[in-house]
């Protein structure tokens, strides 16, 4: 069964949104949702498969290498032709083990051969794609540190039972999950570049026609997957539309100022954020078919890109995306 | 006339096979011949789990000791890899970990169907509200006893699929207002009342949705997830029907009646004691069910006797245990196989076990105010000390926060030192305003890092309560209770252990509404010299 479509998602914007800005720049690094449970969290991150444009690999390449000279040599690819394979989304469930993460010795080859080769594990299906992990905050704490540090150094290095295997993992992380169960460390927090959060529509009018959606799409998929597909290829086709003028897309010095006094006033840990920041405005203002990049850009996306970066404040209840609001609206007026 | 409940049940296992996007029934029940008669009537073939099962089982692995004995590669499938009933026994005891496991295979829509029987005993002991939330149906079964039950096993043979079941689009919206008007916040809850009615229709052969199946869709999908009584629409016009209410044909019943008579259906199911659950509910947020303090990044542990296991991940073997097991059947096996030599069968494994005990960390906050150096400041001190001496024999963790002026101080990062601690005591000077906010939200700093390594923090807080320093740092008697207050919210969120030990002359009334507030032990120690603090302290812990 096809996943729901992400266009036929009532509401949740913002969610929609960063999703969007990811995609169109993978270099921005991807999106944590964080919200209560019946949101549609799973659901959004589930359809967002749909939104990516194909990309160009070689046949049978376990990294999906764009180019002959990239596949390594421990994987055995014959061709040296190119296709076209949809981006990789690759789900990394919470059981699983270091071994399925980072790929380990090949069993069936070293039992039934005697020889030793390499299984890749999911972070080189995930090479050039996402990595998807639904309830991120559940995560066991040695399968994060390990996924710190391939997304730190873009590389994945296996050294163990004789193997000395490494290879490019450069994968943008989307992650899902909900606060009360439990908090993400700090640090893999700043891994996202993107983070929102999700609550339950409260207009009565959304919330019938989300389940009147969900209850076409259980019932009646085929008519519904057809209307809602053509939505989904119209945002894709916007998106690619988007990466293209995203080069020529202008950055005033103005901004540049506006991003980091803001970043400054917020007191966000290190330049991450203030990257962050620039790259999903521009993002945004690419998205939104603008020439130049102004300061509504910044006010609009400023929420998704720092309020996971400022330190905890166990006092303040009204959460930190509105402590982001209010410093944008102080420093930006 | 049959119990409510036990009727429900039945109905709700009738739907369940009817169609398993249902997600599945959590039934709270304590074993015995009520839950016996009932599970006789889930699927014969139905596979059970258990709370501790582990990721090879759910998912499937590498068999390992068949694949040597084999010598090619033997996959063996997990529980979740055919569809099918899946049972969960003590579902109270289902970790997070677990409960997210297996919500996200009831979410990948492979028509597995969760019984999860709940055996909790007490209100906040129950199934992962993660998982609840993914099963359509919670029926309690406490109330039932033998007289009630029936063999309702209807197999309607008029039953249609419920797919073919047509339903006008008012239903929906009436579906979401009452879900709306029972503060039910999730959209999964609509969603099952209307898959519910669809499959009751389907049940009785109807092609349409009538008021009957709508009734007991919300009484079986709702009644349980309300988070406040509904409001009696009270002269207020419900909202607007949708405008493609009249282009509908009247080949289906029409659907005028209120709101209110699906309402009063849930009404009547909803437990008297609502709002004290939800009371409990929210006082706990966050650690709400009976799985026990997690034992994570322990470096220590008790060994046990060993067990028969299998090898799996994170498993260390006993080879003397294993040896052991294996060493009477040599000779028989030597015989059978014809072969010379040590033979171990997988049936000799046996496993390491370690008694897993979280290190507690005792994060002591005092009050060296000048309102308390005059009093009792040495008294604390010494009750300190002589905590400090039980900690170490059971070697716990300490940490020493001290308030005094307009800050707090960490004087001591979490340690074992017994002597480092003491000398830093020691050398407390005393004097100053009495920023108790400021200490608690130290304490409370310190109590998250703990967590997070691991550590069961508790925070014993020793002050005579004479807040008068707000957070940031003015000197304003008022704002620096309200902070208090609202740290003490915040660690009462966070499910911290605390202790107030009122160091006061006389017990101070504020103190103890601040330990309410944080939900911890409120010792007034008016007049005690070191010891009786320290043994009132080690009571009030729990030793």
């Amino acid at each position: 069964m096809h996943p729901f479509p992400f266009s036929a998602i009532v509401g949740q914007d913002e969610m929609k949104q960063a999703m969007i800005l990811t995609a169109i720049d993978a270099s921005i690094g991807g999106v944590l949702v964080f919200g209560d449970r019946g949101t549609g969290k799973s659901t959004a991150v589930r359809a967002l498969a749909a939104l990516l444009p194909p990309i160009k690999a070689i046949k049978g390449c376990p990294i999906n290498s764009a180019k002959a000279k990239d596949v390594p040599d421990w994987a055995q690819v014959s061709t040296k032709r190119a296709q076209d394979m949809p981006t990789p989304v690759v789900d990394l469930p919470l059981g699983a083990t270091e071994d399925r993460v980072t790929g380990a010795l090949d069993i069936e080859k070293a039992l039934t051969k005697g020889e030793k080769a390499f299984q890749p594990g999911l972070l080189a299906r995930a090479n050039r794609g996402y990595l998807y992990i639904d309830e991120v905050n559940l995560l066991e704490d040695h399968i994060v540190d390990l996924l710190l540090d391939v997304a730190q150094s873009g590389e994945n290095v296996v050294e163990r039972e004789g193997l000395s295997i490494r290879h490019p993992a450069r994968f943008v992380l989307v992650g899902s999950g909900n606060p009360e169960e439990g908090e993400l460390r700090p640090q893999l927090l700043d891994r996202f570049g993107l983070s929102v959060e999700v609550a339950s529509p409260k207009e009565i009018d959304t919330r019938v026609e989300v389940i009147k959606r969900r209850d076409a799409f259980e019932n009646d998929n085929a008519a519904f997957m057809l209307r809602w597909q053509a939505e989904d290829a119209a945002i894709r086709d916007r998106i690619l539309k988007a990466r293209k003028s995203l080069t020529k897309l202008k950055t005033p010095e103005k901004t540049l100022i506006d991003v980091a006094e803001l970043c400054l006033a917020l007191g966000s840990d290190g330049l991450r954020g203030e990257l962050t920041l620039l790259k999903a405005a521009r993002a945004y203002a690419a998205w939104r078919d603008d020439t130049a990049l102004t300061r509504a850009h910044v006010r609009e996306v400023a929420p998704m890109a720092l309020r996971h970066r400022l330190r905890r404040d166990p006092l303040d209840e009204a959460g930190s995306g509105t402590r982001v609001a209010r410093t944008v609206e102080e420093v930006l007026g | 006339m049959a119990n409510q409940s036990w009727t429900h049940a039945t109905l709700a296992l009738q739907l369940l096979r009817i169609d398993p996007g249902l997600g599945g029934i959590c039934i709270r029940a304590r074993v015995g011949p009520v839950r016996d008669r009932l599970m006789a009537m889930v699927d014969p073939d139905a596979r059970r789990l258990h709370p501790a099962i582990s990721d090879e089982a759910l998912f499937g692995g590498l068999d390992l000791s068949a694949t040597l004995a084999s010598g090619h590669l033997v996959q063996e499938q997990g529980l979740l890899a055919t569809p099918g009933t899946l049972i969960l026994a003590m579902a109270e005891r289902a970790t997070t970990g677990l409960a997210a496991r297996l919500a996200v295979a009831l979410d990948k829509g492979k028509n597995h169907t969760l019984v999860a029987l709940d055996e909790g005993a007490e209100p906040d002991e129950c199934l992962n509200p993660k998982l609840a939330e993914r099963l359509a149906f919670h029926v309690d079964l406490s109330d039932c006893c033998l007289a009630d039950l029936t063999d309702a096993v209807i197999t309607n043979k008029n039953a249609i699929a419920p797919r073919a079941v047509t339903m006008s689009g008012d239903i929906t919206a009436q579906i979401a207002r009452i879900a709306d008007n029972l503060g039910i916040d999730s959209m999964r809850a609509p969603m099952f009342a209307i898959r519910t009615a669809r499959a009751h229709a389907a049940l009785n052969g109807r092609g349409t949705v009538i008021v009957e199946d709508l009734e007991i869709a919300c009484a079986l999908t709702l009644a349980h997830r309300a988070t406040r009584m509904p409001e009696p629409e009270t002269g207020e016009e419900p909202p607007a029907p949708p405008p493609d209410q009249e282009s509908q044909n009247n080949t289906e019943e029409s659907f005028d009646l209120p709101d209110e008579l699906l309402l009063d259906a849930v009404r009547a199911l909803l437990p008297d004691n609502l709002l004290d659950q939800l009371t409990a509910q929210k006082a706990r947020a966050g650690r709400g069910n009976g799985t026990g303090a997690a034992h994570k990044g322990n470096r220590r542990g008790r060994p046990l006797p060993s067990r028969a296991g299998r090898i799996s991940d994170g498993a260390r073997i006993d080879i003397i245990g294993t040896l052991r097991a294996a060493a009477p059947w040599q000779t028989i096996r030597r015989n059978a196989t014809g072969r010379a030599g040590l033979q171990i069968r997988p049936a000799d494994i046996r496993i390491k076990r370690f008694e897993e005990k979280s290190d507690r960390l005792l994060i002591f906050t005092v009050d060296a105010s000048g309102s308390s150096a005059l009093t009792r400041l040495a008294e604390a001190k010494g009750a300190v000390e002589l905590l400090l001496a039980q900690a170490y024999a059971r070697r716990d963790h300490v940490a020493l926060v001290a308030f005094r002026g307009t800050d707090a101080e960490l004087l001591l990062p979490p340690t074992r030192s017994l002597v480092q601690t003491k000398r830093r005591l020691a050398g407390l000077p005393g004097g100053g305003g009495t920023p108790l906010a400021a200490g608690m939200m130290t304490a409370f700093e310190q109590a998250i890092q703990a967590t997070r390594r691991g550590l069961t923090p508790t925070i014993a807080i020793l002050t005579d309560g004479r807040a008068n320093i707000a957070l940031d740092g003015k000197a304003d008697r008022k704002q620096a209770a309200t902070d208090a207050q609202q740290i003490a919210r915040v660690l009462r969120a966070h499910g911290t252990d605390a202790i107030v030990i009122d160091t006061g002359n006389r017990p101070e009334p504020a103190l103890r509404n601040l330990a309410q507030t944080m939900d911890a032990a409120y010792l007034p120690l008016p007049r005690a010299d070191a010891e009786r603090l320290s043994k009132s302290v080690a009571t009030a812990l729990g030793d």
